[in-house]
């Protein structure tokens, strides 16, 4: 770690000398020799830098990515030719974990002489490890460097080069976008492949009951078909799903009316300046951060709730889907309202002058011309508002409840996707255990779910936009 | 129903409607005030602490240190017994109960407190000198008008015997409102007295500050591409399509990718800013490519044909005069990402940030909280004190949202040019 930004310190360092030596020497050589220089002086500088700092930072980056993966199969190699038992992934990775405690010094359990030889060879691998990047990487500075020099004292013309180079680092950086939809896509089905291998996909996704803490320690490769009777019970897929489109359900019903009429207010009535001073202010309800939301809502709003509930004779659970839902929807209510009032906005001005003119009242133009106008656009918005809520994870994980209940009394407590997410991932996460795979396969589910009602709502918005472009 | 009466029907209904309208824009505005007068009533206590007022004698034979001990002698000493001695004098006990009684008044560091009183000051032994120590978090809370005091002791943290020591002290004068400096500097802690946000403060710095430096760059490099310089084919649209679905994943995805990738894979440190800001970077490009893309199409082609026309290469015109022209849209685009990248939590929450941690993190790589997540950790907590810390917490994450939002708009209006 730390020898790594030594690294890229010193490479730092020695592009920018490049680059004034570069400048200099170029100058130097069209005096001396007489000639035209095919670019300005400092692309000659630019040049050396590119050639000596993008291969080398690059070349660091990939062998960091791989280095510990490498290392860790060969420990565990050696470990096993030593005589190191393990029946399991699990328990290589924990005698792994310990090598490598050993080796950091914070170990303090027995040592017996296999673990103690493999921490042994496992100082050895990282030195030579550590070594060898250190003089691959000044070889391929050297090599490049050398390359570069060359190509300059051709006179070369620097600046096409420099900029080809340039367009080809514009491109890989816009596909970091691309990188990382991969990497969200393998690992959360690499992780959800190994669930759905040990948990039939029909009993996760039809299952009515969710209590995955009852696959706490198992070992997930040996399992009977009486463990599995069991186990497939554990992980039902429909009270997670029926809880979060309830919490998302309520959080419409308060968002969708409010942010509604107030996108229609400030779209059709609203004078410039109160369209100045209160759109920001509503807009500030997206920018609290949502824990923020949970905090209130599980200190302030579900106590109140409860206080109610009980001045009526109702029993209100203290983690009601009421108070989560309510304020999620609060949350929402600006998505909702500046989508709505954009593309109420673009609703063409004659056909409101058309319905003005055959006699109708503002209101009604609004009901009968500009709404109907705007629905595809309207559903769009309110469809990127459900993805936003289903997808919202703090207000739930604190304001929620954690247990698994198929019900529709908004007074009850549910839980929900992302609640189940963070309860299971938090903590300490054992290997290879169906419970902490399942949250990999919630988070593939809630993955797709946004996915498909992102890119109807897009479809949606974009087909009525082109209908008045 | 005649003509006027329907058509008074259809004005009345106009008007309803207009009345619907107001009321929601009403009710929206209203939540926010209650939203914030909730957090800002129950937080601005937690920036003031309570302290009581104690006559601490240094007696040689109680310290067993020497006249002229340095430092690290004394840092090594027992301040133990003296800080009992002291502590019990403030209210005349009857037995060890009692003493127990009083001693719980305090803070479990006032021992440190005292040390540190006699490391500032030069050669204390054998003086009295009268110290302010922090009171414990019950007397805090009950002090702050937080902690109801009718009702029936065994349901009361405090016994009676420690209200009447209490209203003892009040009536000398000998308790203090100070400063709260602990909140500020200490990490966090089991008592809510001693716990701050000083570790969730460096830890919420570093990791923005990462996010930055990784999300920043690559968020211009791949919008100018985008903007100027993609061919028109489909590995374009493609990513497009990507980028705008990645702002619309839901964060904890982003947790889950980093859980797998960062930390399983590639073994970097759990619960550090490094990770975090690594991820946050992750979640916010997109969000910061979008804004920047519009504030690159947003310069008219006439200064890309201009620059083109006197003989600069097509990167010339890019860098020289495209960019430095959409600066202020993308710079301002940048800070109201990090903004949402510092109130997020969820992904935090999913790498480890969620360990307890008591030590300020000196390095990006060591464990650490941050300021959303030491919300939602104190949130969690039942200790009453708790609840003006978590308070004070949001309070000053929604004033770094607020001024980084109020410099994005400043550096839009301010430097901005408007083509038309």
């Amino acid at each position: 770690m730390r020898m790594n930004f030594v690294l890229i310190f010193l490479i730092t360092i020695f592009s920018l000398s490049l680059f004034f030596y570069g400048r200099s020497k170029t100058k130097s050589i069209s005096i001396e020799k007489n000639i035209k220089l095919n670019a300005l002086p400092k692309f000659y500088g630019y040049y050396l830098v590119l050639w000596c700092s993008i291969p080398s930072l690059v070349f660091l980056l990939i062998w960091t990515l791989f280095e510990p993966v490498i290392i860790k199969s060969i420990i565990i190699e050696t470990a096993a030719n030593q005589g190191a038992i393990f029946n399991d992934k699990n328990e290589a990775n924990l005698i792994y974990e310990k090598i490598k405690a050993i080796y950091a010094g914070t170990y303090f359990g027995d040592i017996d002489t296999i673990l103690k030889e493999s921490a042994l060879s496992y100082a050895k691998f990282i030195n030579l490890f550590t070594n060898s990047k250190i003089v691959l990487i000044f070889a391929i500075v050297i090599a490049s460097v050398i390359y570069s020099l060359k190509k300059i004292k051709n006179n070369n013309k620097a600046r096409d080069d420099v900029e080809v180079i340039l367009k080809g680092l514009l491109f890989a950086s816009s596909l970091i976008a691309i990188l990382t939809t991969l990497g969200i896509i393998f690992s959360l089905l690499f992780e959800s492949i190994k669930f759905f291998s040990v948990i039939n996909i029909f009993d996760y996704l039809f299952g009515t009951n969710w209590s995955p803490q009852r696959a706490f320690v198992r070992d997930a490769s040996a399992i009977t078909a009486e463990e599995y009777d069991e186990l497939k019970d554990a992980f039902g897929f429909i009270p997670l799903i029926a809880g979060t489109s309830f919490i998302a359900f309520i959080a419409m019903l308060v968002a969708v009316p409010i942010g509604l009429f107030s996108g229609i207010y400030m779209a059709e009535y609203a004078s410039v300046k109160i369209r100045r001073i209160s759109k920001p202010i509503i807009e500030i309800l997206a920018g609290i951060p949502t824990v923020v939301y949970g905090f209130f809502a599980a200190l302030t709003v579900g106590p109140f709730f409860r206080q109610i509930g009980e001045n009526l004779g109702l029993t209100v659970s203290s983690e009601s889907a009421l108070a989560a839902g309510l304020i999620m929807g609060i949350m929402i209510i600006p998505y909702v309202s500046s989508l709505s009032d954009d593309v109420i906005n673009s609703v063409p001005q004659s056909l409101r002058d058309g319905s003005y003119a055959v006699g109708a009242t503002k209101s009604e133009t609004i009901k009968k011309v500009v709404i109907p106008a705007a629905l595809p656009g309207i559903i769009g918005s309110v469809l990127l508002a459900v993805s936003r809520a289903i997808g919202e994870t703090m207000i739930v994980v604190m304001a929620a409840g954690l247990a698994a209940n198929l019900t529709i009394n908004p007074l009850e407590s549910t839980t929900t996707i992302t609640t189940q997410i963070v309860m299971i991932l938090v903590g300490d996460q054992e290997f290879d255990s169906p419970k902490t795979q399942s949250a990999f396969a919630l988070g593939l589910t809630l993955f797709i779910a946004t996915l498909v009602l992102n890119y109807i709502a897009q479809r949606a918005v974009k087909k009525y936009r082109e209908k008045y472009d | 129903m005649t003509k006027e009466e329907r058509l008074k029907k259809r004005h009345s209904a106009e008007k309803r409607f207009r009345f619907y309208g107001l009321a929601s824009i009403f009710v929206a505005l209203l939540f926010v005030l209650i939203l914030v007068h909730n957090i800002f009533s129950k937080g601005s206590s937690a920036f003031m602490k309570t302290a009581i007022n104690v006559e601490v004698f240094f007696d040689q034979e109680l310290l067993e240190i020497k006249n002229d001990a340095s430092d690290d002698e004394i840092l090594e000493a027992d301040f133990f017994d003296i800080t009992i001695e002291s502590l019990i004098k403030v209210y005349p006990a009857k037995n060890v109960e009692e003493e127990d009684a009083i001693i719980e008044l305090f803070t479990t560091d006032a021992e440190i407190e005292i040390k540190r009183a006699f490391l500032e000051n030069n050669n204390l032994i054998g003086k009295k000198i009268n110290l302010e120590i922090t009171a414990s978090d019950d007397i805090d809370q009950l002090h702050k008008g937080n902690y109801p005091r009718d009702i029936p002791e065994d349901r009361r943290r405090i016994s009676d015997f420690q209200l009447v020591i209490y209203d003892n002290l009040v009536e000398n004068q000998k308790i203090v409102k100070n400063f709260n400096n602990y909140f500020f500097k200490n990490g966090d802690s089991r008592d809510p007295e001693l716990a701050g946000i000083g570790g969730a403060l460096i830890g919420s710095f570093y990791s923005i500050i990462i996010c930055l430096l990784l999300a920043f760059p690559v968020a211009v490099l791949a919008s100018i591409y985008l903007e100027e310089f993609a061919p028109k084919n489909k590995i374009t649209d493609f990513i497009e399509i990507n980028i705008n679905n990645l702002a619309a994943v839901p964060s904890i995805v982003y947790g889950l990718l980093a859980l797998q990738i960062l930390l399983a894979t590639i073994q970097l440190p759990r619960s550090t800013p490094l990770v975090a800001g690594i991820t946050l970077a992750l979640m916010t490009l997109p969000r910061i490519i979008i804004p920047c893309r519009a504030s690159l199409k947003a310069v008219p082609p006439s200064i890309r044909e201009g620059a083109l026309a006197v003989g600069a290469s097509k990167f010339q015109s890019v860098f020289h005069h495209v960019v430095p022209l959409a600066l202020p849209g993308t710079l301002s685009g940048t800070i109201i990402g990090l903004a949402q990248a510092l109130g997020e939590t969820a992904p935090l929450i999913l790498i480890g940030m969620v360990a307890f941690v008591v030590d300020i993190p000196s390095t990006p790589i060591d464990p650490s909280s941050s300021l959303p997540v030491q919300v939602y950790l104190w949130s969690e907590s039942a200790e009453r004190g708790f609840v003006e810390k978590t308070s004070a917490t949001i309070m000053m994450l929604l004033s770094f949202l607020i001024v980084m939002n109020f410099l994005a708009v400043y550096l839009r209006q301010k430097f901005e040019k408007r083509w038309n």
